[in-house]
Parts: structure tokens; sequence; C-alpha cells
């Protein structure tokens, strides 16, 4: 081992420069900032959303916020309950519909319908996901509206009347109508997610149980649902999230009424739907504060969800390749 | 540490002055690569690699003649992908993976962390496994991309037609020069590729399989090839063939999990290892 | 011999079940798509395009000031977002894989599911808190914030996409990093991004609840970004909720020239992603 003069220095440095000239460092600071504009935008988010929000705190006590019926911007009463009830309420609605209906359809796509059928049924998934809130709320208005009044609430007061659901006069306008819209929107994020999820389950799982001789039914049902389970959660946890911001279809057919009410039937009101309606017309700062407040609840509502969802959809696909591996 | 040292059966040469070194890229016929007065075009000393925590090299010297092939075979993993991609610091593209040891030119290192690799990989070429032509470029700049990128001035079109005569494409694709690249065949794919590492006017080739995704008639032109690039160029090919480093190469390293066990004229490595491990390996008793 | 055939029979039906989800999930859409067009279409007409709003019961009126308000505000923002976006896409595609990397991907997965409304009240804080007065650069800002996350998700998908043999084969030849990126990587990733940027323009142009108190309304022609500026979405929404038979039919027009436009991109947007990458090596 002859030592070398011109050496010593190149041997004592293990980890080469990455971006050894000038150019490579640029590019690299370009990209890193503008990819750190990425956190730049959320920290935005929430500083403005605070200031914004900041007016309407002063006295402010969270709790009789959050508990109290009373909505008077005039009197500045602010109490978001009913707004709070009505999201969850329409959200509810939303996901017990469009749940099972998107789990069928990612089913059908992906392991049981026909594959002829399959590339349309996908691209109307798409279709359906890529039409404007605001055209829903147009056929919401003008179609689904009628018809709740007209057929599906009668129908449904007629059999089920002796929930306190489905009480109550039928108006067409309320939570029902905007649950239903929600689903109808909701359903493209969760069916195409859960057919992302299921196509990750692992084919030996699904060969091994049908080798068993097991029917295509049982195999799903014994070894790619159990399997995609946690995937699921995480597409409704998204759908979810989604349900709760949803604003323009909702605000036009749920009836704007502040007020709490057991029947599906009855007119409501939604946080997004209050920003929507108020916000321009605002009677002041402390309005617009606890407009942009209950837009603060709605943000760290979904901030949560969404969280939720992405870890739960990549604790699935991780899992998966782990098993490839 | 000790034992691969004294398995490495090329011993360091002493450091080059730069006179010798300048002398040494003067055309010169080589028979008889291991003659002394040759000055080694390559220079790898004490070369370790580790990916991670996994030592991947372990103390790597090697000396490659000018206008020779060099030849590095053993089972998968051995370390003889690594060896490659570190003669041109491509290792470093692969996270966490890192690299010590000093690798002369010419007797000048550029190994050290104040090389700029791009200055290295000029003057080493390389060529991969599966053809890698740039899709959204046609035959011609395909040729030329490193000339362009490089923004080295000249007459482009002469050294596209000079290489892609070099890799015995030119007849070839003469009619359809701007069609993409695309769509040749695997064949000529590689080919291109290989002009496309030529026309930048490397010293050194590398090839890491060149022919492995390639059917045998189009082997068989890329071993042809390689016969004739060795006029002009400094070439170390891994395979994983070994009757394809016997046809090819003039000089024959074989390595195995991590070291270089024994490296040797290439007559010498087929017919009389003088290692126990080379001869289960070259007659077929593993790997 | 009978444990058999029930067993047949519970899978027919519950292939039969998952049917019938898809048929109700497309008997909306069916619905939707027919109404928009049979009742949209009457009131279509080139004044249609080319006009401003008529006051209620005046025949003739159009919604070309929103329609050149959509794409004012959509044009705002995407001079905006699509450097920032597309530039966070390539700084997660080519560095996303350290703790800063990950933490920029998350966080860029959790903003694009933040409700808009609320991106609404951020461009209203931000630009008509100070400048007292509803405007266009408001709405851009918002739709902006809109576009930023998802395109840099989508970006980063298809840069990642370009196969690495790419980037080595340049880096091979002697190209610096930074050179292989811009003359190699993104030529060959270009059909992609392209199709990210159309979806997240599209999706843009569909929005309407940032708008709201952002850009509010105008009936009439405005290209002064420090203005208040009409949209096709608001203009739907305002007739759709107004009381006139008139505006309504107005309404379904507006949204079938929304509907065309959005799937417009929507079909470019397809187009290009199904060319890109065709036949590059693995």
């Amino acid at each position: 081992m002859p030592p070398t003069s011109d050496t010593g220095a190149a041997r004592a440095t293990p980890a080469p420069a990455r971006f050894a000239n000038l150019g490579d460092r640029a590019w690299g600071w370009g990209i890193s900032i503008l990819g750190g504009t990425i956190l730049v935008v959320a920290g935005l988010v929430l500083l403005e959303l605070g200031r914004v929000a900041r007016p309407a705190w002063e006295g402010m006590n969270v709790l009789r916020f959050l508990t109290s019926t009373d909505w008077d911007p005039v009197q500045e009463k602010f109490g978001a309950l009913p707004f709070v009830y009505g999201t969850l309420v329409t959200s509810a609605v939303a996901i017990l519909v469009a749940l099972p209906v998107s789990v069928g359809l990612a089913l059908f796509l992906s392991e049981m319908g026909p594959r002829r059928l399959r590339p349309p049924v996908a691209y109307a998934i798409e279709v359906l996901a890529a039409i404007p809130s605001v055209i829903y709320g147009l056929w919401g208005l003008f179609v689904l509206v009628p018809w709740l009044r007209g057929t599906l609430e009668p129908f449904l007061q007629g059999t089920l009347g002796f929930l306190p659901i489905f009480r109550g006069p039928m108006i067409g306008h309320g939570y029902l109508a905007g649950g239903l819209i929600l689903a109808l929107m909701i359903l493209p994020t969760i069916a195409s997610v859960t057919i992302e999820v299921l196509k990750t389950v692992p084919a030996a799982l699904r060969e091994g149980a049908l080798a068993l001789g097991a029917t295509r039914w049982e195999a799903i049902r014994m070894a790619v649902l159990p399997y995609a389970r946690p995937g699921i959660l995480g597409a409704t946890l998204l759908g979810l999230g989604r349900a709760l911001g949803e604003t323009m279809a909702v605000t036009m057919v749920i009836g704007n009424s502040p007020a709490i009410s057991a029947s599906l039937f009855a007119p409501g009101y939604t946080l997004p739907a209050v920003i929507a309606n108020e916000f321009a017309e605002a009677t002041g700062d402390v309005h617009i504060g606890a407009l942009a407040s209950l837009g603060l609840v709605l943000f760290g509502i979904t901030l949560l969800l969404n969280a939720a969802a992405r870890i739960l959809i990549s604790a699935v696909s991780r899992g998966t390749r782990g098993a490839r591996a | 540490m000790n034992v691969h040292q004294e398995i490495a059966a090329v011993k360091s040469p002493p450091p080059l002055s730069p006179e010798v070194a300048s002398e040494s890229r003067r055309p010169r016929p080589a028979p008889g690569q291991e003659a002394p007065a040759i000055q080694p075009k390559l220079t790898v000393e004490h070369l370790n690699a580790w990916y991670g925590q996994n030592h991947a090299l372990h103390d790597v010297n090697l000396v490659v003649p000018p206008r020779s092939v060099t030849a590095a075979i053993g089972p998968s993993g051995c370390g003889k992908s690594t060896f490659l991609r570190c003669l041109n610091r491509m290792h470093e593209l692969i996270p966490g993976a890192r690299a010590e040891g000093t690798l002369r030119i010419d007797g000048k290192d550029l190994l050290g962390r104040d090389v700029d690799p791009v200055t290295l990989r000029r003057r080493v070429g390389m060529v991969f496994q599966r053809p890698n032509p740039f899709p959204t470029m046609s035959i011609r700049d395909n040729v030329a991309a490193g000339l362009k990128l490089n923004r080295v001035p000249g007459d482009h079109a002469e050294i596209v037609e000079r290489t892609l005569r070099q890799a015995a494409l030119w007849d070839e694709v003469k009619d359809r020069l701007g069609a993409s690249a695309l769509s040749l065949s695997g064949g000529q794919q590689q080919r291109l590729c290989i002009a496309r590492a030529l026309a930048v006017q490397p010293e050194v080739l590398l090839m890491d399989e060149p022919a492995s995704a390639l059917d045998p008639i189009a082997t068989a032109k890329i071993e042809d090839l390689i016969h004739e690039l060795k006029e002009r160029y400094t070439i170390v090919i891994v395979t994983h063939n070994m009757q394809q480093a016997g046809r090819v190469s003039d000089q024959t390293a074989f390595f195995y999990m991590g070291d270089l066990v024994e490296v040797g004229p290439t007559e010498k490595i087929f017919t009389n290892p003088s290692e126990k491990r080379t001869e289960d390996y070259v007659t077929g008793k593993f790997g | 011999m009978n444990a058999l055939r029930w067993r047949r029979f519970v899978n027919v039906f519950w292939t039969v079940v998952s049917g019938s989800a898809v048929l109700l999930a497309l008997l909306p859409l069916v619905s939707l798509l027919w109404l928009v067009t049979s009742r949209g279409l009457p009131g279509l007409s080139a004044s249609f395009f080319v006009n401003l709003p008529t006051p209620v019961g005046e025949p003739g009126g159009g919604v070309g000031n929103a329609i050149v308000g959509t794409f004012f505000m959509v044009g705002l923002a995407s001079l905006m977002a699509l450097p920032v976006g597309v530039g966070a896409g390539v700084f997660l595609a080519e560095k996303g894989e350290g703790v800063a990397g990950k933490a920029i991907r998350f966080t860029a997965e959790v903003l694009s599911g933040v409700p808009s409304i609320v991106v609404g009240i951020v461009a209203y804080g931000l630009i008509v808190a100070h400048m007292k007065r509803f405007s266009a650069l408001a709405g851009g800002v918002a739709l902006a914030l809109i576009m930023i996350p998802s395109l840099a998700r989508s970006t980063e998908d298809f840069i990642r996409l370009v196969p690495s043999a790419l980037r080595e084969a340049s880096l091979a030849l002697g190209v610096p990093g930074w050179k292989t990126s811009l003359r190699v990587i993104m030529p060959t990733a270009l059909g992609g991004i392209v199709t990210a940027v159309l979806l997240a323009v599209a999706r843009a142009a569909g929005e309407t609840a940032p708008l709201l108190f952002t850009a509010l309304n105008n009936q009439y022609w405005n290209l002064d970004p420090t203005q208040p500026t009409a949209s096709l979405t608001v203009q739907i929404y305002n007739y759709a909720i107004s009381p006139y038979e008139d505006w309504h039919e107005k309404a379904w027009t507006a949204a079938l020239v929304l509907l065309l436009l959005v799937g417009l991109l929507n079909l470019t947007a397809r187009f290009l992603s199904r060319n890109r990458l065709q036949g590059a090596p693995r």
C-alpha cells in the first residue's frame, strides 16, 4: 500500500458532494424553495384563517360557541351548533348511502363485473368526479328536491313513518336532500380510492381462495375485503372530508335554516353553507370573525380526517409492498 | 483485508508523472497488456464501496491497460456492477451508497470529493444493461445529445455520422436520422446508445451487461463492435456470460462476494486460474 | 350438492347487488347530463357567449362577461400556481425521499383536502381585507391556492413515471444533474405535466365557493384585477337560486357552457396522458 501524495484528501471524505457544481447547486436550491412553498402555503392558510377569525374571539367562550343554537349576527350572538349538526347529519347520510354503493361499484369494476363493462363504468366515475359542484347544486335544486318532495319522502313516511327521522312536513329542501347530493359527489372519491386499494390486494390471496374452490364472492368476502378494510376505511374518511367541506351543492338544496330538527325532511344549515351565504354580506368584523371561526373548525376537522385517511391508505399499500418483496 | 490485498493479482504502480500520463494517450498497439512498458489507462487502488451498512466492495486493486478490454465476471451480487458504477461515480445516484479509494485515469485521481463527477463522466462513458435512448429525441439528436447538452462546439453532423459508423449503425439509420429513436429494434437501440456514449469522445467505455437484453444476433453484433472499438477505446465490460467474457476480453477480473478474487489474462483465467474459487466458478461448480 | 347450489346462488346474488350499485350511481349521472343538455341547449346561441346579462324578462342576455371573467381569473391563478405547483412537484420527484420531502408531500396531500370555501376565507384575508374591495386578484389567489397542492402531487407522479435509466444515461454522458432534469427528464414527462396542469385548470374553472366573497360578481365586462369580476360558476349559482323562470333557463344554459369547457379540458388531458411515455424503455 504505497502512500500517494494526492489521494489522502480523497480517502478521508466518505460522502461525495451531491451537488458539486454551481448549476446543480442552483437547481437544487431552486426546486427546494419551490417545494418549501407548499409549507409556506400551509402556514399562510393557518395564519390568515386565524387573523380573519380573531375579531370574534374577544370574550368568546369556545364551548358556548360550539354548543349554542342561537345565531343572530345583528345581535352579535353566534352559536354554531345548528351548522355543526347540519354538517354532521348530511355527511352521515352521505356516507351511509355512498359507502355501500361505492364499494359495490369498486367490486364490480375490479372483481365481479364483466371485463367489457369495466372501461365505460370507470370513465363514468371520472365524469362524475369532474362535474363542478354548482352544477350538482343546479340538478339537486330542480330535479332531486322535487323528486324527494313528491316521491321519496312520501314513500319513506308511508313505510317507515314510525321513525322520528322520517316525520314532519315534506318540503324537499332539507338534510335528506343535502345528504343525497353529497353522497353522489363523494361517490367517485370513495369508489376510485377503493379500486386502488383493491388493486394492492396480493393476487395470491385471491387465487388461493379460488383454488380452494371458493366462489368469486366467497373469495372477496374471505380474502379480499379483510385485507382491504383499512384502505376502504381510509377512502371513506377521504370521502367524509370532502362531504364536510362541500359547499355549493349543499347550500342550494338544504334550505338554509339555522335550526336543529330530528327529521331528515326538515330544512337545516351546514358550516360551509352559512359561510357561503353570509360572508360577502357580513355585518362587521365580528360577524366575519365568527364565520371564519366556523371555517377554522371545518379546517381542523378536515385536516384530521385527511391525515388519518392518508395514513390508513399508505399503510395498506406499504403492507402490499412488503408482502411482494 | 490483508488476504484480499494479497489475492489482488496486480500490484498498484507508483503514481505517474504528468508527462508520462500524457504520453500514454498516444496511439499504440497493445500486444501483451501485462508488459510493464505500457502505462496503465485506468488504475484502481484500495477501492471500497458501501450501500448503507453493507460493505459491497472490499479493497479492490486493478490496472487496466489502454486499448484493451477488461471483463468483470462473477455470480449475481458479487460486486462487479458496483465496481463498474464506481468507475464513473454512477454509484452516487443510489441513496446511501459511497465509495473510498483512488481511481486514476492517466495518473490523475478522479474519485476525490473535490472532483466534479461530471468531468469524470465525460472521460468515462457508460452503456447500460437495457437500451435507454431518450424517447423524446430523434436518432440524430440522441447521438448528439451529450454534445448539445454539454454545449460542445463543432460539426455535430460529422460527429454523428462518424460515431454511428463506429457503432456499426450508420448504414441502417442513415436514411431516417430524424425518426424517433424508439422506432429502432432493441439491438439497434443498444448500438445507438453506444454511439451516443462515443460521441462525447470518452477515453474509457464502461459496459454493464450490454447484451443481456438482446437476442443472439444482436449480441453477436455488439461483440464484433467491442472488438473494433478496442482499437480506439479502453473498455471495461461487466458480463454474467462467461463465454462472452472469453470472446471479447483481453483481461478478466473475477469478483466474488465483494472481493476481487483474481485478475489476469483472459486465457489464463479460463484455463489455468491460480485461485480455487475462480476455477470453481469458470468450470461451473457454482454461480 | 344443495350447499353448492346455495353458494352459487349467493355468488350470483352479490354480483347482481354490485351491478345494481353501478346502476344506482349512473342513474343520477345520466339524468344530470341529459337535463343540462336538454334544458341548456334551447338557450344556447352566439349571443349567449358575447352578451352581457340582462334584467329579468328582457330577452337576448348572455354570460359573455362571466365567461371572460372565468378565463381571466383562472389565467391569473395559473400564472401564480403553475411555476410553484410544477416546481414543487419536481422537488418532490427529485428530492422527495428526505425528511423535508416527506413532510412536504404529506402537507400537499392534506392541503388538497382543505375545503375550497376555507381557501376562500384565506384569500379574503390575504387580499380583500387589505384592499378593502372584492377583486379578480383575490379570486385568482383563491384558485391558485387550490391548484398548487394537487398540481404538485400530480406533477410528481408524472415525473416519477420517467424511467431512471434516462437520468443515468444522461449523467453518464457527463451532463450535469440540473441540465439532465431540465432537458431530458422534463421533456419526457411533458405530456404528463400538461395533463396535470389541464386537470388543475379544469378544477379551478369549476370552483364557485371560493369566489363568492373574493371576486364576488360583476354585471359588466371587467379585465381589471383590482375590480370585482363575474364568473361562470357564480353566475350559475345566482341564476339558479333566483325566483325567476327566465333566469333558471339561463342557469341551465350557462351550466351547459361550463360543462363543455370543463369536459373539453378533461378530454384533452385524458388524450395527452394516454400518449405519454408511449413505448419508452422500462
